[in-house]
């Protein structure tokens, strides 16, 4: 009985911030290890970066790290309570990934120019295929969260 | 560069790290007879704590820490961030705790709920003063006037190690705390502190300290940026797993096994 309640009293709001940071850690690691690590497109340390830029990037990663093990975390508790919804959580990952991407395309890259995708070429084909994929990531959690909303018991659904 | 003579400074870290490794195990021996046995496995944590301080500041890495910058760094990881993590697991204050006698034991407890470590064991506070305190040592002239007396020496790496061990208590309650903040404000102070550590080993990376050549500097910056990373996971980790068995849901027997 006791659990039925948990079960009835599971809020999405759980599995989608697990799923949100987990998403934004792993894709903030994920362009730091391929971009900056092996590819070396934007560097550790851009001479000419203002100290604005190494500011945010250093914030940002540490905030990435946090993200990345308080997902998990997270996960293991929603999980130990027997409130997972797989399909949400899977929405809110792509929903994490492609929200990084875009605001790292966008704000990080173009508004507030702390790097760009790469130096030395022609930089319209890199940031569309940044921010394009970076889009595509989002509608995919978009649409997998809308299906997920279909899935759930009206009493899950708020 | 013209250099101190850090003779005094190694001898007397030599003996406190001793006298380290001699009191607590006392402590164990007075405490084992009130209480309950002390874990042995905390003894190791405390040893390894206290040997690699040490280590830092006596021996050969500290000799090679006034010419090499990278040897430096490395001291700075140990003294700053790993040793106080290893000496915050060793539950030092829970063990005083146990030896002392009601009294001082009362005193003490005062002590520790006063105003002042009360002010200093906010999270924010402890951060900056243990990364602003790092700031100040490589972003202005510190660096060169400590290789240039030994006071100003044995000073700053006494604050190196003390805000390091303050930082550590005040965000991860291991040992005896008594001003508890929520989970939220110390993830997010150590988000911040975090951050500021990377954005000044990068600083360093770009500028390193006056008469520190340039690929000396980088890569002792490189040491600072990833071996924090290394600690600064640990310190993430052990936060997440500390709210994550906190949250943990009652077990209740009509719960169910699956």
């Amino acid at each position: 009985m006791a659990r039925k309640q948990e079960i009835s009293h599971a809020k999405p709001a759980m599995n989608i911030w697990s799923g949100v940071l987990f998403g934004i850690g792993l894709m903030a690691l994920i362009d730091e290890i391929i971009f900056h690590q092996l590819l070396q497109w934007h560097h550790f340390y851009d001479l000419f970066t203002p100290f604005i830029g190494i500011l945010s990037d250093g914030l940002l990663n540490a905030f990435a790290l946090f993200a990345l093990v308080a997902g998990l975390f997270m996960f293991a508790d929603i999980q130990r309570r027997h409130i997972a919804h797989m399909r949400t959580w899977t929405a809110s990952l792509f929903l994490g990934l492609g929200g990084f991407q875009v605001f790292d395309g966008i704000v990080n890259h173009k508004l507030l120019q702390i790097h760009q995708v790469r130096y030395g070429v022609e930089i319209l084909p890199y940031d569309l295929a940044w921010n394009i994929s970076g889009l595509m990531l989002l509608i995919i959690g978009t649409v997998l969260f809308t299906q997920a909303r279909k899935h759930m018991k009206p009493s899950e659904a708020r | 560069m013209e250099h101190a003579n850090f003779l005094p400074i190694e001898i007397a870290a030599a003996l406190i790290a001793l006298a380290a490794l001699i009191l607590y195990p006392a402590g164990m021996y007075i405490s084992g007879k009130k209480h309950k046995k002390w874990p042995f496995h905390r003894f190791i944590l405390w040893s390894a704590g206290v040997v690699l301080a040490a280590s830092a500041l006596t021996g050969p890495l500290a000799q090679l820490s006034h010419t090499n910058f990278t040897a430096h760094m490395m001291g700075h990881l140990l003294v700053g961030m790993l040793a106080p993590l290893l000496l915050v697991f060793g539950r030092p204050m829970t063990l005083l705790m146990r030896t002392l006698n009601v009294r001082s034991a009362k005193k003490l407890s005062r002590l520790l709920n006063s105003r002042h470590i009360s002010f200093i064991t906010n999270p924010l506070v402890a951060a900056t003063l243990n990364i602003g305190g790092l700031f100040l040592i490589y972003m202005t002239g510190l660096f060169t006037m400590m290789h240039m007396s030994a006071w100003l020496y044995a000073l700053i790496h006494l604050h190196v190690f003390l805000a390091g061990y303050l930082f550590t208590i005040s965000l991860i309650y291991i040992d005896i705390t008594t001003h508890r903040y929520s989970y939220m404000y110390r993830a997010l102070v150590l988000i911040l502190a975090l951050g500021f550590h990377k954005v000044l080993s990068k600083l360093i990376y770009a500028a390193p300290p006056e008469g520190i050549p340039k690929d000396a500097g980088e890569s002792g910056a490189l040491l600072m940026y990833y071996g924090g990373d290394v600690i600064d996971v640990g310190l993430i980790i052990i936060l997440c797993w500390q709210w994550y068995r906190a949250r943990s849901p009652k077990m209740q027997k009509t719960a169910g096994p699956t």
